[in-house]
């Protein structure tokens, strides 16, 4: 997000859903589309069965793979020097759009002078990709009439996100692949409402509408709408640095709504200790997940289906919920319990519905401002939206960027925070399973679901296998500098050598008991992608 | 746009579009079994036939595209009877057994013999039987009620980019089969469950929803799916307060009537017993139950204590990218204004 937001001036997914099939060329890295994003995975694959072509970077081969006309398998963490080289391609060969870099955007030369260096041979050894496949997926995506690229946590989930992002920027801007039908910057949400969360200020440094904290006319707006005199004016701390903050002391009480920071969070050991030192921990959501269990009060939410409100999608489009069942028990909807603390507080919020709060919202977020509730009711709507006559806005950056010229970024390659070493080898990354949905709070409870996955798998190559002697559905440890947990090994040829796989949706395996806190040092995502691990057989 | 007669009416439609498709946008109603919009046409079961001026013999109107003054009549004598036969050869190979059957109240066969009024079977042919019982969790099949209009075959291949299914002779009929005749859960199948979202009939059916409820006995809410981030409309069908089935409209939304195996079966955690149905405060080192005005006053008291003694940065707030724009809105508010921080984050990073 904070990636794209420099380079065009939104973070938010440039194209629509709808317009993936009018790509030429659709570029994938860093998403495992059919297991994550499955029903915006068909349309894909129907895109290259009616002849758009497929590019795949991804270090695990992926079904998606199976379908690409050029795979990838990178070595964990190494994207920017990936792209870079693929750019250093596309300019030596002459196929960037000097017309859009001339017209649309500021400070190519400074990335043209960057790139110099990055030659495909020197990535070659880098990534562990030959030279030529370099070359063919670079002159591939650079001469498509239409070219996408779609990305999602295996772009961002290191401690170079951002810069991963900024060369998927760079990437579309210097051939022309931004602002039109079929091209496009893509980066795929993993929840269903990560999108609306973020446009609704729940983020510690902008407001609703992404009105940045230190604007005084933004927040005088806010002040009078809300009705109180003054609103900080500085950043606050994001979730990571919260926990660290919880942990020293400088954080003493905590509110957490819906989320399971005891198995979403890396270096769960850590995170248990900084929950743990809180003098108030107050959570709220509809099972006893690993975080409620070390709260000091639990409060019983409603689940989807027993309330209402609007959900905005991955592209920006803002659809309703609708209530078909009552809370469970004294269960009450979550819009309600916060304004009832609220209440308790001395701040008056009062709403008979939650569709006078997504009215208020068309006041107060000006990308929302034609997304009355009773239009919402009818269909969908992408924002930005600023009238109730307005359509929406499938394609953003038509004429011009958000932020007015698309700025590139010259950016260097650097190494993962971790790197192996002789006590741990292998590389460890982490992600999902079709079936079952983050920390399975919901899905592990749903029982078919449970029967087709019931099980944390660790991927290893068969190479790997030999060499640390385990076998295809043994026990296996799975150590790292900061814990070890035990699941079944799955030996297969889908991962790379050397890289080992795991999804994190397990408490009896939870695979962010062993991955690595360092944060990405400006959107401060975490390095779930990339650790050092070693294994070995359970009975040793 | 083309213009074209229809049962007499001019109309205006976009061109390419096929006669069906036109029709149902006019609101006339042209009976059939192997059209799904997610599907490309495939003219097989006949059922849509009808009658265009100049044509020698009927054609389907699911694959005949509307061409300039082209003049169809969708609901002629003969057309009736071509219908008519067609149901009945169908229903004569088929298990009466409504009643029971899961998909009673909204099997598209029933409704059609229903509309056509046909009364009784002339033809006593020779009934198969197939019941394959699959050990799979999601999808139940019953063989013995197919009518081979391939709709399975063809959104797991052509849709679903799956091809569990092929036709193939069983015995004297063909049915849709799996590789080996193995059990579902042991082909490539990903339990979409987009076969059961298309099948006209009671061939295949949900599982987890068979025994529920009858559609008459049922509401349907529509509403977006609540895990990923594709935002998938679905319909959650409810009955004395239970969801008990999820379905699409074929062709809507941004999923346009597709879901994944998490939307379409992964409702269960909604009205599971492990569900917190009261707050909880702990005490003595404990969880106890507690009311909501109790943990509300509680909270308040403890919060506005952090704030006087810590200042409002020593309060932290997390808030949920599953729940809704309103809700994060509302906690942002709350952080912001009621307690005076930015420390407010969400999962985004996550
Ligand atoms: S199982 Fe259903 S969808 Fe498949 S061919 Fe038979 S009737 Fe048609
Ligand atoms: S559930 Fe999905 S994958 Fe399985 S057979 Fe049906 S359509 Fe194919
Ligand atoms: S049905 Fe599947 S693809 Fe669609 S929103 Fe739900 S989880 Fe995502
Ligand atoms: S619907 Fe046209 S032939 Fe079956």
């Amino acid at each position: 997000m904070a990636g794209l937001a420099a380079a065009f001036g939104s973070g938010a997914m440039t194209n629509s859903i709808a317009d993936i099939p009018k790509a030429d060329v659709i570029l994938i890295t860093g998403s495992n589309t059919t297991e994550a994003h499955p029903v915006l995975a068909l349309e894909i694959i129907s895109a290259v069965k009616n002849g758009a072509k497929l590019i795949v970077i991804e270090p695990r081969r992926i079904k998606m793979a199976d379908y690409a006309d050029i795979y990838i398998s990178q070595k964990p963490g190494t994207d920017v020097e990936l792209y870079n080289a693929m750019m250093n391609v596309i300019i030596t060969e002459g196929l960037t759009d000097k017309d859009f870099i001339k017209a649309r955007t500021e400070d190519f030369d400074a990335l043209e002078k960057t790139l110099k260096k990055y030659t495909p041979e020197k990535a070659s050894k880098i990534c562990g990709v030959p030279a030529d496949t370099i070359v063919e997926a670079a002159r591939l995506y650079a001469k498509a009439g239409a070219a996408t690229i779609i990305y999602a946590m295996g772009i961002t989930q290191h401690t170079t996100g951002v810069d991963n992002v900024l060369t998927m920027a760079n990437l579309a801007m210097m051939t022309g692949n931004i602002g039109r039908e079929g091209t496009g910057v893509n980066p795929l949400r993993g929840q269903n409402n990560v999108q609306g969360a973020c446009d609704m200020g729940a983020l510690p440094n902008v407001l609703p509408g992404y009105v940045r904290v230190d604007d005084k006319d933004g927040r005088k707006k806010m002040e009078e709408a809300w009705g109180v005199k003054k609103l900080p004016d500085k950043p606050g701390l994001t979730a990571p640095e919260m926990i660290d903050a919880a942990a020293n002391g400088d954080i003493k009480a905590m509110f957490i709504l819906g989320e399971n920071p005891m198995l979403s969070e890396a270096n769960l050991v850590h995170t248990e200790i900084g929950l743990g030192n809180l003098d108030l921990l107050v959570v709220q959501d509809i099972f006893m997940t690993e975080t409620a269990n070390l709260a000091d009060v639990v409060l019983p939410g409603a689940s989807f289906a027993e309330k209402s409100g609007t959900f905005t999608n991955t592209e920006r489009r803002v659809q309703p919920i609708r209530q078909a069942v009552e809370p469970v028990g004294s269960a009450l909807p979550d819009w309600m319990i916060i304004t009832m603390i609220a209440k308790r507080l001395g701040h008056k919020m009062e709403y008979r519905s939650p569709s006078e709060v997504t009215d208020e919202i068309t006041h107060v977020v000006s990308q929302y401002g034609g997304i009355t509730s009773h239009r919402v009711a009818k269909c969908g709507i992408s924002w930005p939206c600023p009238t109730p006559e307005h359509p929406g806005t499938p394609i953003l950056h038509k004429d011009k960027f958000v932020r007015g010229k698309g700025k590139f970024h010259a950016v260097e390659y650097r190494p993962p925070a971790e790197v192996t070493d002789k006590d741990y080898p292998l590389i460890l990354t982490t992600g999902r399973y079709l079936q079952q949905f983050h920390t399975g709070t919901m899905t592990r409870r749903v029982a078919g679901i449970e029967d087709l996955a019931p099980r944390c798998k660790v991927q290893v190559h068969p190479a790997d296998a030999r060499k640390y002697k385990v076998n295809d559905g043994d026990m296996i440890r799975v150590t790292t500098r900061r814990g070890s947990i035990e699941a079944a090994a799955d030996v297969t040829d889908t991962i790379r050598q050397g890289v080992i796989y795991m999804p994190f949706h397990y408490a009896e395996a939870a695979a962010n008991t062993l991955t690595n806190a360092a944060l990405d040092p400006v959107a401060k995502i975490p390095e779930f992608k990339v650790c050092a691990a070693n294994i070995e057989p359970k009975n040793l | 746009m083309v213009t074209f007669e229809i049962n007499g009416q001019v109309a205006n439609v976009e061109e390419g579009m096929t006669i069906l498709d036109a029709a149902k946008k006019l609101g006339i109603k042209i009976p059939h079994l192997c059209y799904d919009p997610r599907l490309k046409p495939y003219g097989g079961c006949r059922l849509c036939l009808v009658e265009i001026e100049g044509a020698r013999n009927p054609v389907p109107s699911c694959a005949a595209k509307v061409t300039e003054g082209m003049k169809v009549q969708t609901d002629t004598v003969t057309l009736h009877e071509i219908r008519k036969t067609i149901v009945e050869l169908l229903l004569s190979n088929h298990p009466q057994e409504c009643l029971t059957c899961e998909n009673t109240g909204q099997c598209a066969l029933q409704d059609i013999a229903y509309e056509l009024g046909v009364r009784e079977i002339s033809f006593e042919g020779e009934k198969h039987f197939h019941t394959v019982t699959d050990p799979s969790p999601f999808v139940e099949r019953e063989m013995d009620k197919c009518i081979v209009c391939a709709r399975c075959v063809r959104i797991c291949r052509d849709v679903q980019h799956c091809s569990v299914y092929t036709l193939a002779f069983r015995g004297f009929e063909i049915i849709p089969t799996t590789p080996y005749d193995k059990p579902l859960t042991e082909s490539n199948c990903v339990f979409c469950g987009q076969c059961i979202s298309t099948c006209p009939t009671g061939a295949l059916t949900s599982k987890i929803s068979r025994f529920k409820g009858r559609p008459w006995q049922t509401q349907s809410t529509t509403t977006t799916c609540p895990y990923c981030g594709v935002g998938c409309q679905l319909e959650l069908i409810t009955k004395d307060g239970e969801i008990i089935d999820i379905q699409t409209f074929p062709g809507e939304g941004v999923n346009k009537g597709n879901l994944c195996v998490k939307g379409r079966f992964g409702y269960g955690f909604v009205n599971h017993h492990e569900r917190l149905k009261t707050p909880y405060i702990r005490k003595e080192g404990e969880l106890k139950e507690a009311s909501w005005d109790e943990a509300l006053d509680y909270i308040a008291v403890r919060l506005k204590e952090v704030k006087k003694e810590s200042g409002p940065d020593a309060i932290g707030f997390l808030s949920s990218s599953k729940c809704t724009n309103e809700e994060n809105y509302l906690l942002q508010r709350l952080a912001r204004a009621a307690i005076g921080t930015n420390n407010i984050d969400n999962c985004a990073r996550l």
